[in-house]
């Protein structure tokens, strides 16, 4: 029951696939942060009371749009979902991994997550 | 306060509460919640949203580094995130239609139970493979590294282990967290675990759980960026310095300390929700 290598490199693979994710998204938000204060900063704000965000900053078809036209929110949105798609890039590479292994009881356990992350993240939940 | 103080103030109490989290092992995002609520005023939902988005960062920053040590077993975590996953979307689902004061009531006693589990004595036995048949079909048992060369641990009652994931993940989706505790709950002392394996594959977990969730919260309007983008930050750059400190005795202190911060966090946020503050 070793570990067999290529086990070990699909771990190293996904350990920097992980930590890239988080840094490019961090810059992001970093970046488009300190952009939103300088435009913002001064202007009274809290979050007392619930007012869902505006439609376009809600789906990610939104943000994509928003974030080519430049927009600060969006572009912070943007860095967001580079976040949240770390995870899922992950599992999306786990899948080609139980593949070369020929484990085809793990790839469809795998496909199976993906499909449930994609139902969330595509907005297909709204329908329920 | 206007927006700069507001995001500075934000940012600093992420920041330690990042800190704290990685150093005891609790983890940043669920003190994070309460403090936006109870202390800076932040309406229950966009600290839900907010706090999602930072527990997505951490795991995965720690999960890069867990998973070149050896411990997070891949197969183990991929066949649990089944159900973590549905209990999420699950669990947001009804975090959009659930009151605000049932949620906070909820929230306050799964801090409870996480802050006593981090103080708990951990047992570190292990079973060989043959304790659950499913466990050997689906080829989860495995090995981790030892000071003495690998060690062989065999996985134990799979399908309670998997409801108990169910649960895991409907509270990651109600409350925006990660719920590492139950996870580890799950692992430890369901499946009979070993303690660093399954401590490490929960983190690993806890980025895919907190996905699946995210993706609601982001339709439905839990994330605005002015707040989670300072939450997010600050949570990340604490416990990234959190992470490099060593395990020393000190943090044995600091964790009892802490537990008992967030225990006070855990009544204070019952009391609001049963009183309707929230």
């Amino acid at each position: 029951m070793s570990r067999d290598p290529h086990d070990a490199q699909v771990e190293i693979t996904i350990g920097n696939l992980l930590r890239w994710g988080v840094m490019i998204s961090a810059g992001v938000v970093l970046a488009s942060g300190i952009w939103y204060l300088v435009l913002n900063g001064s202007v009274p704000r809290d979050y007392r009371h619930f007012h869902s965000e505006a439609q376009d900053l809600r789906s990610v078809s939104g943000v994509l749009n928003g974030a080519l036209h430049l927009s600060c929110p969006h572009v912070i949105q943007f860095g967001l979902l580079l976040l949240i798609a770390t995870p899922v890039a992950r599992v999306a590479f786990t899948v080609f991994a139980f593949m070369k292994e020929r484990d085809w009881t793990f790839v469809w356990i795998t496909l199976l997550v993906l499909a449930i992350l994609l139902f969330s993240l595509t907005g297909l939940q709204r329908h329920i | 306060m206007n927006t700069l103080e507001f995001s500075v103030v934000v940012c600093a109490v992420s920041a330690l509460a990042g800190f704290l989290g990685a150093l005891t092992g609790l983890g940043g995002g669920v003190v994070i919640t309460p403090v936006l609520t109870l202390l800076l005023g932040v309406d229950l939902r966009y600290a839900i949203g907010a706090t999602l988005v930072s527990v997505i960062a951490t795991s995965s920053g720690a999960a890069a580094a867990y998973v070149r040590e050896g411990f997070s077993n891949i197969r183990i975590g991929m066949f649990l995130e089944i159900a973590t996953t549905i209990g999420a979307v699950v669990g947001a689902m009804l975090a959009t239609r659930a009151p605000a004061s049932t949620l906070a009531i909820i929230f306050g006693v799964v801090l409870l139970y996480s802050a006593w589990e981090s103080v708990r004595q951990k047992s570190d036995r292990i079973h060989s493979a043959g304790c659950d048949p499913l466990a050997d079909k689906l080829r989860l048992n495995s090995t981790y590294p030892g000071p003495n060369g690998p060690i062989a641990y065999g996985v134990c009652r799979v399908k309670t282990g998997f409801g108990l994931m169910f649960g895991a993940g409907m509270l990651s989706g109600l409350l925006g967290i990660g719920s590492g505790a139950v996870k580890v709950l799950a692992m430890d002392r369901a499946m009979g675990i070993p303690f660093k394996v399954s401590t490490t594959t929960s983190n690993f977990m806890i980025g895919v759980t907190a996905a699946a969730s995210a993706g609601i919260y982001l339709s439905r309007g839990y994330i605005t960026p002015g707040l989670a983008m300072p939450v997010m930050l600050g949570v990340l750059a604490g416990s990234m310095l959190g992470a490099r400190q060593l395990m020393g005795a000190k943090v044995r202190v600091l964790r009892l300390v802490f537990g008992v911060v967030v225990a006070a966090l855990a009544i204070e946020m019952i009391y609001s929700g049963a009183a309707g503050k929230l």
